[in-house]
């Protein structure tokens, strides 16, 4: 297969559907979203894809928990196709809400092929209060979607991002290199004198996967860093570039993600 | 039966630590250890015990969470117990996705008067006394919305929890339309029945109509001619379009020799001005006639804009007044032509200081207390940060402004840009018509009785007979169900013929605005789906319910837009049909209810011509000695909240969201929030648009007709700075005076509009839309139980939205790179009346200082400078830029230094114009001024570009974290450090 097909689920109050999407298209594959409710009443079908995509947003207000109830309704009425779907040699990401809604539906970390069980949460920000900026990140796992990407700069915005693990799962998910993405200082934060972990999150653990890989989790959003304006820094490095005779590239760190995606298919 | 299920954190909460913090703050004498809280979820469906604990699973995270099903659910070791829910009938979002949950979960749908109920209790540890726990109580809630009990330890024990709350709305009444006597009323009787409403049954009244004497002959005399007296229906309905509010009576009626009125001579008559010199030129497409005004935006696509306010609500209860402006002007997005899509928020609020704890009280005998300038902040930012976050719309672009004058109301700017293709299913996007035979639909939430007389209430001044009614909470998220079902889907599907919102006035405006587009409708009021039963017709008639659109619906189409809808879990429904009967008709239980003409009801108001009485004001100017230490008032100015970083509010609105973000609100590396953000709506083009603010309510001590041209001219400058080009740059007004009907203050209005005229004409920059509040009065009792008025300062807000074709090419306001040369375009002069350095002299000495030397505009002077800085920008000279606004040069010297992170070398020796002062070199707000660095290289060429401009090269950018700046006649003024300023920079805000 050259093209996968992109399943960008909509509804309910997700709103990072169109943008994921692009990014996704940029990338090279075919995307299209999808309402919710599509799926729920036949009118489509997972078997039609490749890859499928939790976006960020805000489903159902964060009422009863961040992604809690979007979840509720995948496990209610999709959860059959969902397994399905996982068992293929498929893709499958969740991003910011999107995380949130793969912890509660236990698609992540999924320790010991347990899928469905929910085996740790992305709770209150220490703040409490909803926080937007950028943040530096590590990546280590094998990850198919972090492939060749050993640190990248992404932006946050989330209220209740921080990672919680009971002690055992944290071990385990060290041991088994599951934790996708730390937070770190680098560029960035250096840039703005910020804080690396932004959220209080255990072990500054940014995103995780299952084992297969496959499936990944993250709070940052890829599909805000895509082009080379999403930057913060991007005037002052357009300024650099220009006094250093280079052109400023035209697209952003977090295409990549995309990109590798597509490439698992070729 | 009533079940209650309780989630409980296993692991320390950070919700709990933080209120610990925020009760720490409001300064108890109690010693408070600890603080636990647990969600609550009230249940009165009759469940089976297996469902009960099947749905209580569903509502926690077994890794953090525990759940209880009728148990206490305290903690071992507590001394109080504070639990606060929702009064009968306000919106409860939380509960309302429980309840959605448990019927997914269930496949089943509960009956309408049952459901469940959020609530909160907070447990408390500590040395904490039982008037304590009052005090505490009442920082959590708001009386008007919530409800509160309290428990100590012994008590709940004894009681096992709390007493079972169930919010439910019972209405025993048999709602009908009564008949209201205007045909043998008297003059006083309908003066009263204008000012507090139509007379109850039991004597009282249903609050104010907002009808004046002679609004109410007219009625009566229309009716006369019909023979008949009004329904209340009628009579409701017609206060509602001819409010204040909604027909903007003050700015449409004569002023003095101004017989067309303020708004069509000053503010649509500058756009069609405008557009006329224009020509093939004009870039406006839909102006003053939508719920938005659009422009050009490229080929395919127009630029739609609308900022709102929302003050009284605001004030009553801040956070729901505050979110339901914002998702209320999204929907003044969704409701332009056939439905815009909401790609920007935009915010503005003036507050009076945090710190200013003297109470005020709406009643006599120190009743009716009103929140704090602190709780009111607070809330109101927290409403744009739900509303806003959760709708999925950036919100990069705001300002805060503080004045003692917003003490008693405070001024809620919110603001939608919205994106819409020029054709939508083959036909124009920005055009609508409902047609004769069109089905009345109404989409998204139902009715119930809350924001009853939100018009109205708006319409006049704040007093103890202000309606707790009119406090409602918006519901972001049903909103955005329906927002993209319509948006995203429906239009573009071709499935209706017109839209518009749902705003003040309800149905009754929204119905009778649209049948005007095809001559008439019939509404039958038994089909309008409701929250509850028991509301009278005429409360269903004018219930401004949030988050409902109404639309014409071809018959033809009826089938396709209602399954889609109900794909999409909105909820539509059929209430009527759009005629051309030339009347409005409504029928309620048979009866017909309503059957007024609708010339009259949306042109009958008789025009009331207003005279005004010029009274400017002439205030000395303050002495000004020369300040010792002018580094001091340096590390001052930049610490005071007018100046002072609100990065706190930056970081908690999301501004990235849907991908379109250019210049953040926190650019450069010090984080220092710019005056102007630019987006790119469109991700696969690289046209952007630049988008800010202006506004000068202090100069409106002095003249508000400079007031007004400095806020135009920093809107324009603001935008310009960044990259716009003046030639594709649109405005927008937003007055919200005081006392309108006082001649004196009309003078003021009518001064402002001649400014706006003037410039706008001037700049050649269209107004496109604009809304007015006319009555930002307080009137009630002060801390010691004395009478009070307190009357906001005139303040008009200029919104600026530019267009750029090129991202690529904005100029942020952080300095770049060591070496770089500091210019300053444009020329300072002797103008500090009204400025932020007078109001810090005045604070400092205890007295008002306001002086006369407000800054005045050269317009044609100005177009030349901005005109020959695009030209530099446009071929990359610009590294820098920073609009010289509130604060003068001193403030922007700092704020380019501090975002970049780099020290300046400034000297005012050259400085063009004239000044008379160091002091007033650093803080003079002369308009048309521009802060540029550029790279030494370019130096040749962006001089040579700026030869007929006045402008002066001041100084250096540094490596090292100085900041050293030489007075007029050389020796130093000012010396600090980066971080010293930064410091001083943060520090007003640093707690919240």
């Amino acid at each position: 297969m050259v093209q996968p097909n992109v399943l960008v689920l909509s509804g309910y109050g997700i709103n990072c559907e169109e943008e994921t999407r692009f990014s996704f298209q940029l990338a090279g594959a075919r995307a299209e979203t999808v309402h919710i409710n599509d799926l729920v009443d036949g009118h489509r079908t997972l078997d039609d894809y490749q890859i499928l995509v939790f976006p960020g947003g805000f489903s159902y207000g964060d009422d009863t928990g961040s992604g809690n109830a979007f979840a509720r309704r995948v496990k209610n009425h999709l959860w059959e196709q969902v397994i399905s779907f996982i068992q293929k040699d498929h893709l499958v990401i969740g991003i910011c809400n999107g995380f949130q809604i793969m912890v509660h539906l236990g698609l992540l970390p999924a320790l010991g092929d347990d899928y469905g069980q929910r085996q740790v949460a992305l709770i209150h920000n220490k703040s409490a209060r909803y926080l937007a900026r950028w943040v530096d990140l590590k990546l280590e796992s094998d990850s198919v979607w972090l492939r060749d990407i050993e640190k990248i700069s992404l932006p946050i915005a989330h209220g209740e991002g921080k990672f919680y693990a009971p002690e055992e799962v944290l071990q385990e998910l060290h041991e088994k290199n599951l934790i996708a993405l730390k937070y770190v200082s680098g560029g960035m934060c250096s840039y703005q004198n910020l804080e690396p972990n932004p959220n209080g999150s255990l072990d500054d653990i940014a995103g995780i996967t299952d084992e297969t890989g496959r499936l990944i989790g993250l709070m940052p959003h890829p599909e805000r860093a895509i082009a080379f304006t999403h930057l913060p820094n991007w005037p002052w490095l357009k300024e650099k570039y220009k006094r250093e005779g280079q052109k400023i590239p035209g697209h952003g760190p977090g295409l990549q993600i995309f990109q590798n995606a597509v490439k698992y298919f070729e | 039966m009533t079940n209650r299920i309780k989630v409980i954190s296993r692991i320390p909460d950070a919700r709990a630590q933080i209120r610990k913090k925020q009760l720490a703050d409001i300064g108890l004498s109690a010693k408070i250890e600890d603080v636990q809280l647990v969600d609550v979820y009230t249940t009165d469906v009759e469940l089976a015990d297996a469902q009960l604990k099947e749905i209580a699973a569903t509502l926690f995270s077994p890794i953090v969470q525990e759940v209880q099903v009728d148990e206490p659910g305290a903690p071992h070791k507590f001394d109080w117990s504070i639990e606060v829910g929702f009064l009968p009938g306000v919106t409860d979002n939380v509960g309302h996705t429980a309840r959605e949950m448990f019927e997914d979960s269930l496949k089943t749908k509960f009956p309408l008067l049952q459901g469940v109920y959020s609530s909160q209790i907070t447990f408390l540890s500590g040395d904490i006394s039982a008037e304590d726990v009052v005090v505490i109580a009442k920082s959590l809630a708001n009386p008007l919305i919530q409800s509160v009990r309290i428990r100590g330890y012994d008590e709940f024990q004894a009681t096992v929890g709390m007493d079972v709350g169930v919010p439910r709305v019972q209405l025993d009444i048999k709602p009908t339309a009564d008949l209201v006597n205007l045909l043998t009323a008297t003059d006083e009787e309908l003066v009263v029945i204008g000012k507090q409403g139509i007379a109850n049954e039991d004597g009282t009244r249903r609050g104010p109509l907002a009808l004046d004497l002679t609004y109410m002959k007219a009625i009566q005399s229309y009716f006369r001619k019909a023979g008949r007296n009004p329904t209340d229906v009628e009579l409701e309905s017609i206060a509602q379009t001819w409010s204040e509010h909604c027909k903007h009576t003050i700015f449409a009626d004569p002023v003095d020799e101004i017989q067309d009125g303020i708004f069509s001579t000053f503010i649509k008559g500058a756009t069609e001005r405008i557009r006329q010199q224009r020509g093939r030129k004009d870039i406006c497409v839909s102006v003053f006639k939508d719920n938005s005004g659009a422009i050009v935006f490229d080929e395919d696509h127009l630029i739609t804009h609308k900022v709102e306010t929302h003050n009284s609500p605001s004030a009553l209860d801040p956070f729901g007044g505050a979110i339901t402006g914002i998702v209320g002007v999204n929907r003044d997005t969704i409701g332009f032509g056939l439905g815009a899509k909401p790609v920007v928020n935009i915010y503005g609020f003036c507050f009076a200081d945090p710190q200013d704890n003297r109470p005020l009280y709406k009643g006599a005998g120190f009743t009716q207390k009103m929140l704090s300038p602190r709780m009111i902040m607070n809330g109101v930012i927290h409403g744009v940060n739900v509303g806003g976050n959760c709708s999925g719309i950036p919100t990069p672009q705001g300002f805060l402004f503080f004045d003692e004058s917003y003490r008693g109301k405070p001024l809620v700017f919110v603001g939608t840009i919205g994106l819409i293709p020029r054709e939508s299913a083959g036909r124009p996007a920005h055009q609508k018509k409902a047609q004769p035979g069109d089905h009345i639909v109404m989409a998204g939430g139902r009715v119930g009785k809350d924001g009853i007389h939100g018009a109205t209430f708006s319409s006049e001044a704040m007093d103890s007979g202000s309606p707790a009614a009119a406090v409602q909470i918006g519901d972001p998220i049903t909103q955005k169900k329906l927002s993209d079902a319509i948006v995203k889907e429906a239009r573009d599907l071709g499935l209706y013929n017109s839209i518009t919102d749902n705003g003040a006035g309800g149905l009754s405006c929204s119905v009778a605005e649209m049948a005007r587009e095809c001559g008439g409708c019939f509404v039958k009021l038994d089909d309008v789906p409701l929250k509850y039963p028991g509301l009278e017709p005429w409360e269903i008639w004018c219930s401004e319910s949030q988050e409902r659109m109404t639309l014409a619906v071809p018959r033809e189409r009826w089938h396709q837009f209602s399954e889609l809808m109900s794909r999409r879990g909105v909820e539509a429904a059929i209430i009527g049909e759009f005629t051309s009967s030339g009347r409005c008709v409504v029928e309620y239980d048979g009866q017909r209810i309503m059957d007024v003409d609708m010339r009259f009801l949306h042109d009958g108001l008789p025009p009331k011509p207003m005279q005004t009485e010029d009274s400017l004001a002439v205030h000395e100017e303050p002495s000004t000695p020369l300040p010792d230490d002018l580094t001091e008032s340096f590390h001052t100015m930049l610490s005071r909240l007018n100046i002072a970083s609100f990065e706190f509010i930056s970081q908690q609105y999301d501004h990235e969201v849907q991908g379109s973000s250019v210049l953040k609100p926190l650019p450069g590396k010090g984080r220092v929030n710019g005056p102007a953000t630019v987006i790119r709506p469109l991700l696969h083009s690289e046209k952007g648009i630049a988008i800010s603010q202006g506004l000068y309510p202090t100069y409106s001590q002095i003249d508000t007709y400079h007031m007004a041209a400095c806020a135009i001219d920093t809107a324009i400058r603001n935008v310009v700075a960044v990259g716009a080009d003046l030639d594709h740059l649109a405005l927008l007004d937003n007055f919200c005076w005081c006392s309108s009907d006082e001649p004196e203050r009309l003078a003021q209005l009518k001064r402002a509009a001649q400014a706006c005229y003037d410039y706008a004409v001037a700049y050649s920059t269209p107004f496109i839309s604009g809304k007015d509040s006319m009555f930002n009065d307080f009137k009630g009792y002060d801390e010691n139980g004395e009478e009070i008025k307190i009357s906001v300062l005139p303040t008009l807000l200029i919104s600026s939205i530019g267009i750029m074709e090129d991202v690529t090419k904005t100029v942020s306001p952080d300095a770049k790179f060591p070496g770089d040369l500091v210019y300053l375009l444009g020329e300072t002069f002797d103008e500090l009346g009204g400025s932020e350095y007078y109001t810090m002299l005045g604070d400092q000495r205890g007295e008002k200082c306001i002086g006369n030397s407000v800054p005045q505009v050269d317009a044609g002077k100005n177009l030349k400078l901005y005109r020959a800085y695009f030209r530099c920008l446009g071929e990359g000279l610009i590294a820098s830029a920073q609009s010289v606004h509130r604060g003068g040069l001193a403030v922007a010297l700092a704020k380019t230094a501090m975002g970049g992170m780099l020290g300046m070398e400034i000297t005012l020796e050259n400085l063009p114009g004239s000044v008379s002062g160091n002091d007033f070199a650093l803080y003079s707000e002369s308009q048309g001024r521009l802060l540029v660095t550029i790279c030494p290289e370019n130096e040749d060429a962006f001089e040579e570009k700026l030869k007929d401009i006045p402008f002066a090269q001041v100084g250096t950018v540094t490596s090292d974290n100085r900041i050293t700046i030489q007075g007029l006649t050389g020796g130093s003024v000012i010396t600090t450090t980066l971080e010293a300023a930064l410091q001083s920079y943060r520090s007003a805000f640093r707690d919240y």
